[in-house]
Order: C-alpha cells, then structure tokens, then sequence
C-alpha cells in the first residue's frame, strides 16, 4: 500500500518535500529582511555622516576604570577597556551565582526546618526579597552602605584592616622569588587530596570501611602548602594599607560599589533560588526517607545520600534560569557605578565614540554568549545527574 | 547561534527606527506636527529643570522656546525630552527628539563623526571641582588621592583624566550612571570630589543639603562651549536654530528686550533694527519662516542677557556670575555675527 501512495503523490505533495520548501522559504525570508534591514541601516548611517566599524578599538580609551583586575591605564586602547569591562562582568556573575547558590541551599533548607523561628525567618526573608525590584535593592545596599559606614578619617581599623565608605582596605600580598614553588606544591597537593578521596572510595567499596577522606584532604592541603612556605621562608610580602591626606591608600581595596551590587544579586536571586531548593526537595516521596531512616542512616547522610540527589534533578532545570538572569541582571551594576559591560562599553565607550550600533551589538553578543556558556554547562551538569536515575 | 540572533535584531530595531525618520525636512516635520521636540536635561537647575507642575525652565530650554517661537511665533510650542548624557546623541541620531539642547560640549569628535551639526554657543562654560569646605582644600593641584565622582557619559570623564594625568596626580574614579545619583555619592562621603562644568556645579550646590559647606575650586580645567544641537545635513534648520540664538545676542547689543521691543518696532529710525524686527524687508524667507520670526524670539524669550539673568545669573539660586558670557563690547565672549 504504502508503495503505491508514494509512487501516487505529486512532489508538491509528499510531507518531506513540503516541510523543505516551507523551511527554504522561511529561510529566504529572514535572510531577505536581515540583507534588507542591515542595508538600510548602512546606507542611512553613510547619508547621516555617522561613521561605522569597530577601527575606534585601536585608539586610546581616555577614561579611568574603578576597578581593574588587569593592568589598565587611561592610555590604554577601548579594546582594553572592553576586556576590563568583560572581566568585572564575569566576576561579578561567577561570584554571584556561586554566593546566590550557597544562600539560596541554606534560605531553602531553614525554610523546611522544623525549627518555627528559623523556618519564619527564611520566609520572611524569601518573601521580601523576591517582591522588591532588584534596582531597588541596589540603590538601597549602594547608599545603606555608604551612609553606614564611616568616612576615612574615623575609619574602623582592626590591625592593619581599614573599614570606611571608600571600601574595605586589606593587605595586598606581594609574592616574591619562590612563591613558584609553594603554588606548585599547592596544585600537587590537590592532585594528592583528589587520590585520596578516590582511594577512599574504593576501599569503602572493596571492603566497607569508612575513611574521613574529605577531612584528611583538607589536611593535606593546608600541611603542604604551610610546609613549602616553611621550607622556601615565607616569600610574600604585604603592601599594607595606610591612611593620607584624602583616603586610605596602598593595600587591596574592595570598593562599596562591588560589595553593593554583589550582595543584591546573590541576596535577590538567592530568594528564588531558596524556593527552588525547597520545591525540589518536597518532590523527593517521604518514603525515601523513611526508608533510609530505616536502613539506620544518620539524618545528614539521609539527606546528602538520598534526598538530595534526587531533588537535584528537579531542582537544576529551573536553577539554570536563575544563573541566567543573575548574569543579565548584573548589568543594572551601571546604575550604581560599578564598572561593568553596560556601563563602561555603553556608557562611556558609546558616548565619547558615537559608535552606537557597534558597542550595543557587542554588548549583546557578550551576554548572549555568557547566558549561551552559562546555559550549556548547566546541561551537561544536567545530563550527569540524570544517568544516576534508575 | 542565540546571540547571533541578538546582534541582528539590534541591528534590526536601530535600522527600522533610522529608516522610518529619514529625510531631511526637520522644519517641515516640525510644522506638520505643530511643535518642536526637544531634548534637554534630567534636571540642572539654570539650564533645563522641571518645576512640580513639570514646567520647563533655564537656558537650554529657553534656546527651544527660541527656535519654536521664531517657527510658530509660539515659546510654548514645545515638548521636552529630558535625556541622560549617554542617550542624548542617539535620540538625535535616530530622529526621535529634532533639536538637542542638553548643556552639550562642542567638541571636534562629536562636530565631525557622530553625524550632528552644532549650531551656536549659548553658554562658555569650563570643568571644575567642587569639594567639602572642611577638607581645606584650596587648590585642584592638592587632589592627589582624592575619589572623585562624575556622570558618566561626558567630555567630563575625559578632562579630569586627562588633568589628572598631566599633573600626575593618583586618583579614585567613581563614575555613575546619572547625574543625581553621582551628586548623592558625592554628599553621602563616598567622593571628596564632584567634579563637572563649573556652572552645573552651581546648580548642583544648591541641591544639596548645605550648600554652604562645598566649595568651588578655582580652577577651570577645559573648554566647555555649550550649546543646541542638530542633524548633519539639514542646513536649514542648522541655520534657524543658530540665528535664533544669534538674534537674542544682536537684541541685547542693540538694548531691545523683551519689554521695549513692541515699542522699538514701531518708533525706532535704525535700519538695522528695522531690518532686524521685520519692520523693513523680510529676512525670515531665506530661512524659510515669517518676517516677524526675531520679533517673536525677543518678545517670547527675550534677548541674551535677560535669558542669562532670569536662569543663571546672581539673582537666582544658581547665582553664577556674567564673567566670559557678558558681550563682547562689555569685556565677555558673547558676539553674534550681524543680521543683515
């Protein structure tokens, strides 16, 4: 039968031949109305004298950055200040979606507790947070901070710490000849932990014995890296923070636009996250638990062994959202001066070149890759967990 | 693939709103539509400020109630835009405001490769530091370490770089978004300096808490010439907002104001005034507009100097004096070429 039908059909009729043409035509189309916009946009950029590409990357930036984790100078190229901006972007989002992780695992579990003051309190803080605009928060922590702390001739000092509004003042350490050898037996050392663990394993599986790898490798590291300090004399120094006529200078300075704006993602984003956890971890049966109780596991084991692997799997999917929007959401850094993407390409970069399409084009490309890389890491952590599935 | 797709609709969104506002005819779109779209500040005191009933008011707004009353015979026939510095060009740009009028720097950069067109100088301006008096700071020379707070998005960013540098000076740059949340930095302690043109730091000053308590550096670190800004290329309405300015300069050099320019109109002899008020001739057609269109600048918005006086100058809170603003004839800068 099927034969004869095949034969039977027109080509305009088969599915396969249609659903190709109906997929070529929507591709000539998109393709038609990009060529179409792109070249309008050209042409009306030549008749206005707007001048178009990115050679502005090679000519000196001008402008000062705040924060610089690279050498940076005001004699640097746009382009450098562009990879400065990239890096405080990345910092912020990595260290904020690592912080907003660990508030939202513990906002999650408090909130489940069966302790009425912490679970109250979890979802005080939950509640509050999730409904505030996120700009809000920022502006609040920016000038909470400021106005909280004291100005640099009353700062507060422990040892050769400096706490003012201008930021948190600490010793910078400056490593010297042979610091080379104490970050490679550092490195050795967590190659050693990583064995340890592993052994452990195998011979808990071998044999049943438990061994307290986490905590010898922990040790491991420490006694290393203290030894090769030991051995090569302590070669760092510390550039210490002293007060002068204006500010507190000298030492590592970690500026109140940094701490604001990390506290309201991870706080804010935390808040979602914690729901999430707690969802995740009511969809793991009761049973589960019961059972593992019944086996004679401890409460901790019972959750780190046998609730939490499986709530993981409900909770990553919607996780990856989190990490997502925490990423975007740093952008609204600009507004309270923190120095990142939005604020140093499209704020400063676009005003002193003009160059309008070309930076917010960047600056796009940037964050659609961030969330892109954000996003295809968190399905393979995704896929990894769910092999564990039986 | 997914951020590909971002690039192409930006550059989609920027291409379909350029194409819809192409053309040159700004003074034809503004007469079709009955008014003149204007971009002016987020609020400087003296230059463009909103009052609670969101009426308009300061230089840079009167130099919009200029052009419109030289169009329509009408101060009033404008609507505001208020921009932050790093939209302003774009709006022009894209067609969505027809003059910019926002304290703007005349700068070679912006003249030549941002596709705009300044017109005319309404106000000379230089950067300076405003600081706390109780620092003791006298000179910008003794700012070495300092943090220093600015909106981003200015020639002001660059200047104090640059000053910085060339005095090798160490400092802390703090550069926030909008004006006002980089004035609330600098009053809560986060800077000991504020630093922008100097007449935006007398604006600034009298919105803060004290404004006793801050004090205006001497020095004058650059050029700020500002002034009204238009489209590249459309040259006749480049021109109608430059004379507009350059009347309100001519009237005050002749001594016609607001009040006595009914009055010259009808008894004056001179016939550069005659000219001038469209009492002889008509010189508005080359510009496309009426023969009383300087008449209705002067009697809508008045000349120069009642401008400076009504916005900025010492009777008002931000009390600046006259200084390189005054007329040429009286020691300033202020020259107008003349209308004949």
């Amino acid at each position: 039968m099927s034969e004869n039908t095949n034969t039977n059909t027109s080509f305009l009729n088969d599915a396969g031949n249609r659903a190709l043409i109906f997929q070529a035509v929507l591709l000539a189309v998109v393709v038609f109305v990009g060529y179409y916009l792109f070249s309008n946009l050209q042409a009306n950029l030549e008749t206005r004298g707007i001048s178009t590409g990115f050679s502005f990357f090679n000519e000196p930036a001008g402008f000062p950055v705040l924060i610089h984790l690279i050498e940076y100078t005001e004699a640097d190229s746009y382009g450098r200040a562009f990879a400065v901006a990239l890096i405080n972007t990345f910092v912020i989002s990595l260290l904020g979606i690592i912080l907003a992780t660990i508030i939202g695992v513990i906002m999650g579990l408090a909130r489940l507790s069966n302790n009425w003051l912490v679970a109250r309190l979890a979802t005080v803080y939950i509640e509050t947070l999730r409904n505030i605009p996120l700009l809000l928060q920022m502006f609040f922590w920016y000038f909470a901070v400021l106005a909280a702390m004291p100005h640099p001739r009353n700062s507060i000092v422990f040892g050769d710490f400096f706490i003012n509004k201008r930021g948190i003042y600490s010793p910078n350490p400056q490593f010297q000849d042979g610091s080379g050898f104490v970050l490679a037996a550092f490195l050795l050392s967590i190659v050693g932990a990583f064995f340890i663990v592993r052994w452990a394993k195998e011979r808990q599986k071998a044999t049943g014995h438990w061994f307290p790898a986490y905590w010898a490798s922990f040790g491991t590291i420490i006694g290393v890296t203290l030894l090769a300090f030991v051995v090569t004399g302590f070669p760092v120094e510390f550039d210490l923070p002293s007060k002068s006529r204006f500010n507190v200078t000298g030492g590592m300075v970690l500026v109140p636009e940094f701490v604001a704006v990390l506290i309201a993602l991870s706080t804010y984003t935390g808040s979602f996250i914690a729901e999430i956890v707690r969802a995740g971890i009511l969809s793991v049966n009761w049973g589960q638990t019961e059972a593992s109780r019944s086996l004679g596991l401890p409460d901790g084991k019972t959750q780190r062994l046998i609730v939490l692997p499986q709530a993981l799997r409900v909770i990553i999917p919607p996780l990856t959202s989190q990490y997502l929007n925490l990423a975007k959401n740093s952008s609204l850094g600009a507004a309270i001066a923190y120095p990142e993407l939005v604020a140093v390409v499209m704020g400063t970069t676009l005003n002193q070149t003009g160059q309008a399409i070309e930076t917010i084009g960047l600056c796009m490309l940037v964050y659609g890759s961030l969330s892109l890389s954000i996003s295809l890491f968190m399905n393979w952590y995704n896929k990894r967990m769910s092999l564990v599935e039986r | 693939m997914k951020s590909n797709m971002g690039k192409i609709l930006t550059t989609a969104a920027i291409a379909a709103t350029v194409s819809a506002t192409a053309g040159a005819g700004t003074l034809d779109d503004v007469k079709s539509k009955g008014f003149i779209q204007c971009g002016v500040s987020q609020g400087v005191p003296g230059f463009s400020n909103a009052d609670e009933a969101g009426n308009w008011s300061g230089i840079d707004v009167d130099a919009c109630r200029a052009a419109a009353a030289a169009v329509f015979g009408d101060a009033q026939a404008v609507k505001f835009t208020p921009l932050s510095a790093k939209e302003r060009f774009t709006a022009l740009q894209s067609g969505e405001i027809d003059m910019l009028s926002r304290n703007t720097t005349w700068t070679y950069t912006r003249d030549t490769a941002l596709g705009l067109d300044f017109t005319a100088v309404n106000f000379y301006d230089g950067q300076g530091f405003m600081v706390r008096n109780d620092l003791g700071v006298t000179s910008a020379l003794e700012l070495d370490g300092a943090t220093v707070c600015t909106e981003q998005g200015t020639t002001t960013e660059l200047n104090m770089a640059d000053f910085f540098r060339k005095h090798g000076l160490s400092y802390v740059p703090v550069i926030v978004q909008k004006a006002d949340e980089a004035l609330a930095a600098y009053a809560s302690g986060r800077c000991d300096v504020f630093t922008t043109d100097k007449s935006g730091l007398a604006a600034h000053r009298s919105k803060l808490a004290e404004p006793n308590a801050h004090v205006i550096l001497p020095e004058t670190i650059s050029k700020e010439p500002l002034g009204p800004v238009v489209r590249h290329g459309d040259n006749q309405w480049k021109d109608i907002v430059t004379w507009a300015m350059f009347v309100q300069v001519n009237a005050e050099e002749m001594g016609i104001t607001s009040k006595n320019v009914a009055k010259i109109k009808e008894e004056s002899k001179d016939p550069a005034i005659r000219r001038l008020l469209g009492a002889e001739g008509n010189m508005g057609d080359s510009l496309g507009l009426g023969s009383s269109w300087a008449y209705d600048v002067i009697a809508e918005v008045g000349n120069y100097g009642e401008v400076f006086e009504n916005n900025v100058g010492p009777n008002t809170p931000v009390g600046l004096p006259r200084g390189i603003n005054n007329l040429w004839t009286e020691g300033g800068v202020m020259y107008a070429p003349p209308v004949r």
